[in-house]
């Protein structure tokens, strides 16, 4: 009996372990959810997504993406659904509006505006340059210069 | 010296853009739900679970709700304020117990008062959900065609209420 204990103990035991189960059962839904977690912000820690989001409401809101997903609702259908709750901040990627024109613009209008202001600024350098017309004395003075420099040498 | 009139009107529209920023409240999300009719719900009751709440039964009626929950720390701060407007009694608030447990809810309102008519109970969050809510406390005005009014995201104060809250009940009490 003693024996057959000790073998046993010293017998390599064989561990039966599952995998660890996928948060969802379905990972073709569990896929679909994180897509659209990334594009979605958590409303109480703002520069979160729904998908890092540790916060109570973030996780209620993923079970709640979750349950539509279950139903086959369409992406469109469930940033519909949340966009009516929480309005257009819910969303990470703005929608073109008439309110959100200067945030999709505002950019390219700084752009213009720096390209202009470069042109602007070269081509009063350019004039600056052209201004400074070189004399016969100048031409003197450099040949003088030059031929310096040579007898150093 | 001219030269320096450019940059110097650059700063100042950029000072005046970041002025006006710091005056803002990011967490103040402008709420799609105003000027809509509010989500329908049917929920238990706190005190008696067997009783149902709905908004349907106020029909007719302008009416506050009121997302709470003994956990939150905001609620506590605005409470007394509650208490305030349920005495003077110009509007009735309606309670909805956000995500939190039935016990622990009796006990806060036996500790602190009650001023709501009757409270109902969101264990899920769901209705909040439905509502936008994304922290209590928040609190809706809604009128007497069931659309929402006005959305108070955080603790309701004294000014608040003075200022906003009770023009605005008396105003669509008299539509």
């Amino acid at each position: 009996m003693t024996w057959f204990l000790l073998i046993v103990l010293f017998v390599p035991q064989v561990v039966l372990g599952g995998e660890a189960k996928p948060l969802a059962e379905d990972p073709v839904a569990e896929a679909r959810l994180k897509h659209l977690a990334v594009e979605l912000r958590c409303l109480v820690c703002q520069n979160q997504t729904l998908a890092d989001s540790n916060a109570p409401l973030a996780e209620d809101l993923r079970r709640e993406v979750r349950e539509m997903i279950a139903k086959n609702m369409s992406d469109q259908e469930i940033i519909d659904f949340l966009v009516q709750r929480y309005g257009d901040f819910v969303l990470y990627r703005p929608p073109v509006k008439a309110t959100t024109t200067l945030l999709w613009i505002g950019p390219f209008l700084l752009l213009a505006g720096g390209a202009v202001a470069l042109g602007l600024v070269l081509k009063r350098r350019r004039q600056a340059v052209t201004d400074m017309p070189i004399t016969d004395e100048d031409h003197r003075r450099v040949e003088q210069l030059l031929s310096q420099g040579e007898k150093r040498s | 010296m001219k030269r320096f009139l450019l940059p110097v009107a650059i700063f100042a529209v950029l000072v005046g853009f970041l002025a006006v920023g710091l005056t803002l409240n990011p967490r103040e999300i402008p709420s799609p739900l105003v000027g809509r009719v509010a989500p329908d719900f049917s929920l238990p009751q706190l005190h008696e679970s067997d009783k149902v709440f709905s908004p349907k039964e106020l029909a007719g009626k302008v009416w506050l709700l009121n997302f709470w929950a003994s956990w939150c720390n905001g609620c506590k701060e605005e409470h007394p304020v509650l208490m305030r407007m349920a005495q003077a009694g110009n509007v009735p608030i309606y309670g909805m117990d956000y995500k939190d447990r039935r016990d622990e809810a009796l006990t806060w309102l036996r500790r602190h008062g009650n001023p709501y008519v009757l409270t109902g109970v969101d264990e899920a969050g769901r209705i909040g959900i439905n509502y936008g809510v994304y922290g209590v406390p928040e609190t809706y005005v809604i009128d007497k065609q069931g659309v929402i009014r006005y959305k108070q995201i955080g603790p309701l104060d004294d000014e608040v209420v003075a200022k906003t809250i009770i023009p605005l009940v008396k105003e669509l009490q008299s539509k």
